[in-house]
């Protein structure tokens, strides 16, 4: 399968984190400048220099456990608080929205305006910033160098691996579900209408052509769907129109964000228990991306004045997360204690231990 | 003109994989097995004609007695040979064949490492000798004329003599090499792509039809390279074709959640083809990732797709 993968995962899962910590931040009022420095932490170091050099190494893609590490490490490199509960619903989340645009894309190549269009948004909420916009110039760069000289055909690999990775994942997203593109039991719609993608014609034609090239007869048949031409095709420069809106952002219209495992179908019972949620008792899975995730240096106030956000707004689910927040405890004891662990052993994460403190700090306080 | 019959249910659900379905009867035990591929997994069913017997079995692909990681699988396929059958399963470290009801490895053969790609996916095509027994399989030629990966293969045993060309190879850019087998193969034709990876061809009396990423299906005279018909024939990316070699019914299937039955008519005296569309079936919220007839006439077919755990049959009303 494809080697270039991975720098697509990230970046997309990425975008969509920022969205949605971006909406809950604001959903939940917290001040102006809090907000901004979690997404400038939070951004700073997903586009951290040497983090890039890694994450855009030609590799196999890593495992649903181990790139679920690099995201909790990137959901914690800034004063913002998560519990577990919440670091759940947030990557359930972020990962049924791309593997929603990944099949969704009309064609392959599309999932790089799919990107774009995350970075576009990224590139705006660190628009006054102008120290991490060059951070961010740059990976437009190197994702216009390694991607666009590739083929229809290597895209259709990188979009089939990525399919294996979301293989059986059928969580559903009440956003998707009011607007009607996910049916209840947690699979996408896909529509046999609209615009074909960029370089297709739309169904119908039977062209014959004599030995010499003229065409001898042509005919039609029905293509049971309603289909139109294509749209022009969006932009693969640092600047332009992506046309799709696969990408943008669905939850700037401040609308609750909910997520529920799906207990009706039973396909999804059964495959959906395959939890990306690492095991606390388990050394967390180490790869060289989350070890330089967990290594970076974030400026952090004087006042650890944390920011504690959680990811499910409902009432009637608080009693929930108050149930998990004692089970949680000792969870992230163990946690805590890991990232002790890796401290003593030469990574280079400085405040590891404080870290710990501010989680079990942050249980108490629910 | 078909209608759908009982699902056969799967261990896993299919991966999105070109061609993944594998369908091999077995008339003298009244059986069917069939294929689909679970990223490092293939599921094989076997399924009793009368409907009331299933027996499963999954493959890993992996060297044999070696306890290292499995590599995910590109395809697993079929393939009859005039003494026997066997399955091939292909995969990131290497290609394995199995006896056809998958009881038995046969044979190995391992790929270079990724890091100095020499095996499918830099084009070459791996030619094996297989004695009608055993499992003293040899690695006899290796055809280099592609450039780009291969996608997909298809070959034509025919006692005619018009047909003089036995198979034809695909790749990503869409060029098909059409070649000729004896003591050492050779090469007839190369047909030119446009750029857009043909993920699925056959051949047939001759003439190659091929299915593109753009949902075109175009047919062309495998010798010669002349293009006979063009079909705008999907609104997303074709992921398997089949032919029903007696009656000449054409399977299509894509993307875009449906499966297409043709007709394909050939007039040697006028050296044309006939294209005919016969039928639709939509697989709901699916995309579709293999469709195979199960029978030499057409009479009834199957599909696999994407996070499907089910094979959907589809049988002649």
């Amino acid at each position: 399968m494809s080697s270039r993968t991975l720098p697509l995962l990230f970046i997309n899962l990425g975008g969509e984190m920022l969205y949605i910590l971006d909406q809950r931040l604001r959903a939940q009022n917290i001040p102006a400048d809090k907000a901004k420095k979690v997404m400038n932490d939070i951004i700073t170091t997903m586009f951290n220099k040497k983090f890039l050099e890694e994450l855009f190494k030609p590799q196999e893609l890593y495992s649903k456990k181990a790139l679920r590490t690099v995201f909790d490490r990137l959901a914690h490199a800034s004063i913002m608080r998560l519990n577990q509960a919440s670091m759940d619903k947030l990557y359930d989340l972020m990962t049924m929205a791309f593997k929603y645009q990944v099949l969704l894309c009309p064609r392959p190549k599309d999932i790089l305006l799919v990107s774009f269009n995350h970075m576009d948004a990224i590139k705006d909420f660190v628009k006054d910033t102008p120290s991490i916009l060059s951070q961010v110039d740059e990976t437009y760069r190197q994702l216009i160098e390694m991607y666009t000289p590739l083929s229809s055909g290597e895209f259709q690999l990188i979009r089939q691996t990525l399919l294996i990775f979301f293989q059986d994942m059928h969580i559903r997203v009440s956003i998707f579900l009011k607007d009607k593109v996910q049916n209840s039991n947690g699979r996408f719609v896909l529509p046999t209408s609209g615009s074909v993608p960029h370089g297709t014609q739309v169904p119908g034609l039977i062209r014959i052509f004599s030995c010499t090239g003229e065409e001898l007869t042509r005919q039609q048949f029905n293509n049971g769907g309603n289909y139109n031409a294509a749209l022009r095709e969006g932009s693969f420069e640092i600047f332009g129109d992506r046309v799709t809106k696969l990408g943008t952002n669905m939850y700037s219209v401040s609308r609750p964000v909910e997520t529920h495992m799906s207990g009706t179908s039973k396909n999804s019972a059964q495959h959906t228990k395959v939890s990306a949620a690492p095991n606390p008792l388990a050394k967390e899975e180490l790869n060289l991306l989350a070890r330089l995730m967990g290594g970076l240096e974030v400026e952090k106030p004087g006042n650890t004045d944390s920011v504690s956000l959680h990811v499910i707004p409902d009432e009637l689910s608080y009693g929930v997360i108050n149930i998990q927040a004692t089970k949680d405890q000792q969870a992230n004891a163990e946690l805590a204690k890991i990232m002790g662990e890796f401290t003593e052993s030469g990574d280079q994460s400085p405040g590891a231990s404080s870290k710990g403190d501010d989680l079990l700090a942050m249980m108490d306080g629910l | 003109m078909y209608h759908k019959e009982k699902s056969i249910q799967i261990k896993n659900s299919a991966s999105a994989l070109y061609n993944n379905l594998g369908v091999l009867r077995i008339a003298p035990r009244r059986l069917t097995y069939f294929t689909v591929v679970h990223a490092n997994v293939v599921n094989m069913i076997s399924a009793s004609w009368d409907g009331l017997n299933y027996s499963h079995r999954q493959l890993q692909s992996k060297e044999p007695n070696v306890a290292t990681s499995t590599s995910l699988i590109m395809q697993a396929a079929f393939c009859a040979l005039p003494s026997r059958d066997l399955l091939v399963v292909t995969s990131q470290k290497g290609i394995q064949m199995y006896e056809s009801d998958g009881s038995i490895m046969v044979y190995w053969h391992a790929l270079d490492t990724p890091e100095t790609p020499t095996g499918v996916s830099s084009g070459a095509i791996l030619v094996f000798d297989v004695p009608s027994k055993g499992s003293n399989i040899t690695l006899s030629e290796v055809l280099e004329e592609h450039k780009e990966s291969i996608t997909d293969m298809a070959s034509e045993c025919s006692g005619s003599q018009e047909c003089i060309a036995n198979l034809v190879t695909a790749d990503d850019e869409g060029n098909l090499c059409v070649w000729k087998s004896g003591e050492e193969f050779q090469l007839l034709n190369k047909i030119p792509g446009f750029d857009m990876s043909c993920s699925s061809v056959k051949l047939w009396k001759g003439t190659v039809v091929a299915g593109y990423g753009t949902g075109q299906i175009r047919l062309y005279e495998a010798v010669t390279g002349i293009l006979h018909a063009e079909v705008n024939a999907h609104a997303r990316w074709i992921y398997s074709l089949d032919i029903a070699p007696f009656s000449g019914l054409l399977l299509s299937a894509a993307e875009d959640s449906l499966v297409r039955v043709w007709h394909l008519t050939m007039t040697p005296e006028t050296n044309s083809v006939e294209v005919a569309h016969l039928h639709n079936e939509c697989v709901t919220d699916t995309q579709i990732c293999g469709a195979k007839f199960c029978d030499g006439d057409g009479y009834a077919f199957a599909v696999t797709g994407y996070d499907l755990s089910e094979i959907i049959r589809y049988v002649q009303s």
